[in-house]
């Protein structure tokens, strides 16, 4: 069954990867504004453009053209970056280990503090301590990833000034490394030093991210406990005189984590989705900050790598989110 | 055929003690109350603007960059909010930078409602093949990221007010026709429409006249909700510098300039974010608070 799953998904990935390829193929090419005139120099003549269109591919037909990118695409060549003059692949390799290390960490924080507070709200249930939690949180779900990653530079850069507020690793650390996946690799060095280093850099922008999906996570987890809670199992439980709190993690929650888990995979595409804009206000040298730029210097070939990198890890995720919600449901799991 | 609705009629129901009317529900709901006052606030600033802010929200005066608040060491009267690092007041900055993010919330939202909305009843009162083919292109659409949208329709449409706009309506009226779509259908299959039917009402008297009123409520608090969304996208592509040109006062360029001399000017920073803390939340609230008063079921 969870074959069936994982194939049924599979096919259907690549098929919207390749809508996906077309689209952004034709949307680039009909566009007015013509990437060469953001490369030549004022001295060049119509030669030196023809050149440099040839050079680019950019001279031949639409669908030569497409041909040529297909090919390229299959084969992990998705041409040269027209502003960084390097293969989109290497940019896309050297930028890609940060934004996942980032979303990674952010999901981490957003699930164990929105996870915490809902069982802290589930153990203050009807007290003024429960609809503080709702008030507040019925607030902070409005508040996007980009307001919080500002607001936390007011607070932690400016007002109380302990984190470094641009960057991923202070420059005179960042030797020595042989992956581009610096946390991973300085933890499991045993690199401390460092490690604390890019952690205090990656901060903010975590909290970032992870506040609004703490926010969701809270009120459909706190809801889906107090349903659970007054199961018959739970009753039961609590007549062979389990503590509360031991209530509320061992029986209620195992029943209660399943639509918590769905939703917490469809919000984590926002969350990949939201670096673009919080890395471009810490300067995070990841994937997002790199679109921002590939869109203002109209870098096509850029953009085209960086749309498909986009799908497919939304995909992979839709599909990890699958798979982890079959597995969790044991009418699919033995079906 | 006379101005009357069989819905009116089927929804005041005669037994019960007489509900509270929506308005008064609404008038009582302090969310309501507090965010729909904000709201209206801010109309008010972003329309009378030139009348309403004390300077010149161009106007340079590199003598005065800089200022602080005022009540902080080395402010100056006539600044109340200080001033950005070419000495141009902020409070009137914040408030003519209202202008945009209201047009753009009441715009945007209002054209992918529009749009959503009318592909929403089509495919949910016409079913079948209409039916099948809307909710095909929303599926589609969906599976794109907003964020991926967004960045490939700024690279191709360019930079601009009317960009931001088009690109947020491009992007989010499958929100509307999602929601319009399947409540046209569980309202089609009420008694009140059949009535409609055999009376002889033509599609569209039923589908504008009898239907449409019913689905409204859902409607405005989405559109509401979408205001919120629209501002913050508004104010992130200002804010990179893709949306209008700089010397207009927007919340999210000055929300960058302010970035880059944070250190300097904190309130620079401070000043815009919490305007659009404040809208967004405002309008966050209003939607919430309008969908559970306007919402039947949400009601009870």
């Amino acid at each position: 069954m969870l074959l069936a799953v994982i194939v049924n998904r599979a096919a259907m990935a690549l098929v919207t990867l390749a809508g996906v390829a077309v689209i952004v193929f034709v949307l680039l090419r009909v566009v007015p504004g013509d990437p060469v005139a953001m490369m030549i120099s004022p001295g060049a003549g119509p030669a030196d453009i023809a050149a440099l269109k040839a050079h680019y591919g950019l001279d031949a037909p639409l669908l030569t053209q497409f041909w040529i990118w297909i090919n390229g695409v299959v084969t992990g060549d998705f041409g040269t970056s027209i502003t960084l003059h390097v293969y989109v692949t290497d940019v896309l390799a050297s930028r890609l280990p940060a934004t996942i290390e980032l979303a990674l960490m952010a999901l981490f924080v957003a699930v164990v503090l929105g996870g915490s507070i809902a069982v802290v709200g589930t153990l203050l249930r009807r007290t003024p301590g429960e609809a503080a939690i709702d008030g507040l949180n019925s607030i902070l779900l409005a508040v996007p990833d980009f307001i919080w990653a500002l607001a936390l530079v007011l607070l932690f850069a400016v007002a109380i000034p302990v984190l470094p507020l641009t960057g991923r690793i202070d420059p005179a650390l960042a030797k020595g490394f042989h992956t581009r996946f610096y946390l991973a690799e300085s933890i499991l060095t045993g690199r401390f030093a460092v490690a604390g280093n890019i952690l205090s850099h990656m901060t903010m922008p975590t909290l970032a991210l992870a506040l609004p999906l703490a926010a969701v996570i809270v009120r459909l987890l706190k809801q889906s406990l107090k349903e659970a809670m007054v199961q018959d199992y739970v009753l039961l439980a609590r007549i062979k005189g389990f503590r509360e709190l031991r209530l509320v993690l061992q029986e209620a929650l195992r029943n209660a984590v399943g639509p918590t888990l769905a939703l917490t995979g469809v919000q984590f595409t926002f969350l990949v989705g939201g670096t673009v804009i919080v890395e471009r206000i810490f300067a995070y040298p990841g994937i997002g900050n790199l679109a921002i730029d590939a869109v203002i210097n109209r870098d096509f070939p850029l953009i085209q790598g960086l749309v498909l990198l986009f799908g497919l890890i939304f995909i992979l995720i839709n599909i990890a989110v699958d798979l982890m919600v079959a597995s969790l449901n044991p009418r699919l799991r033995h079906a | 055929m006379e101005h009357w609705s069989l819905a009116s009629k089927a929804s005041a129901p005669d037994s019960d003690p007489q509900p509270p009317s929506v308005g008064a529900r609404l008038a009582s709901d302090p969310k309501v109350v507090c965010a729909g006052g904000f709201i209206v606030i801010l109309i008010v600033l972003a329309v009378g603007a030139p009348l309403i802010a004390p300077q010149d929200p161009l106007a340079q005066n590199l003598l005065m960059a800089t200022v602080p608040p005022a009540g902080f060491a080395g402010s100056e009267p006539g600044f109340l909010l200080g001033t950005d690092g070419l000495g141009r007041d902020v409070l009137s900055r914040v408030i003519f930078g209202s202008r945009v993010s209201l047009t753009v919330a009441f715009v945007a939202a209002g054209l992918a409602c529009l749009i959503g909305s009318v592909l929403g009843l089509m495919a949910g009162y016409l079913g079948y093949v209409v039916d099948m083919l809307i909710s095909w292109l929303v599926d589609v659409w969906m599976s794109f990221p907003p964020v991926l949208l967004s960045i490939l329709l700024i690279a191709v449409i360019g930079t601009g007010l009317h960009s931001v706009i088009a690109a947020i309506v491009i992007i989010d009226w499958t929100r509307f026709c999602r929601v319009v779509r399947t409540e046209t259908r569980s309202q089609a299959q009420m008694d009140y429409v059949v009535a409609a039917r055999t009376i002889g009402f033509s599609r569209p008297a039923i589908l504008f006249r009898e239907i449409f009123p019913n689905v409204v409520p859902v409607l405005i608090a989405l559109l509401t909700l979408e205001m919120g969304i629209a501002v913050v996208v508004e104010a992130i592509l200002s804010f990179v510098g893709l949306s209008v040109s700089s010397d207009t006062p927007t919340w999210g360029g000055m929300i960058a300039e302010g970035r880059q001399i944070v250190h300097e000017a904190w309130w620079v920073l401070a000043a815009p974010l919490a305007a659009l803390f404040a809208t967004v939340v405002a309008f966050n609230q209003l939607g919430d608070g309008l969908a559970r008063s306007l919402d039947p079921v949400l009601r009870r």
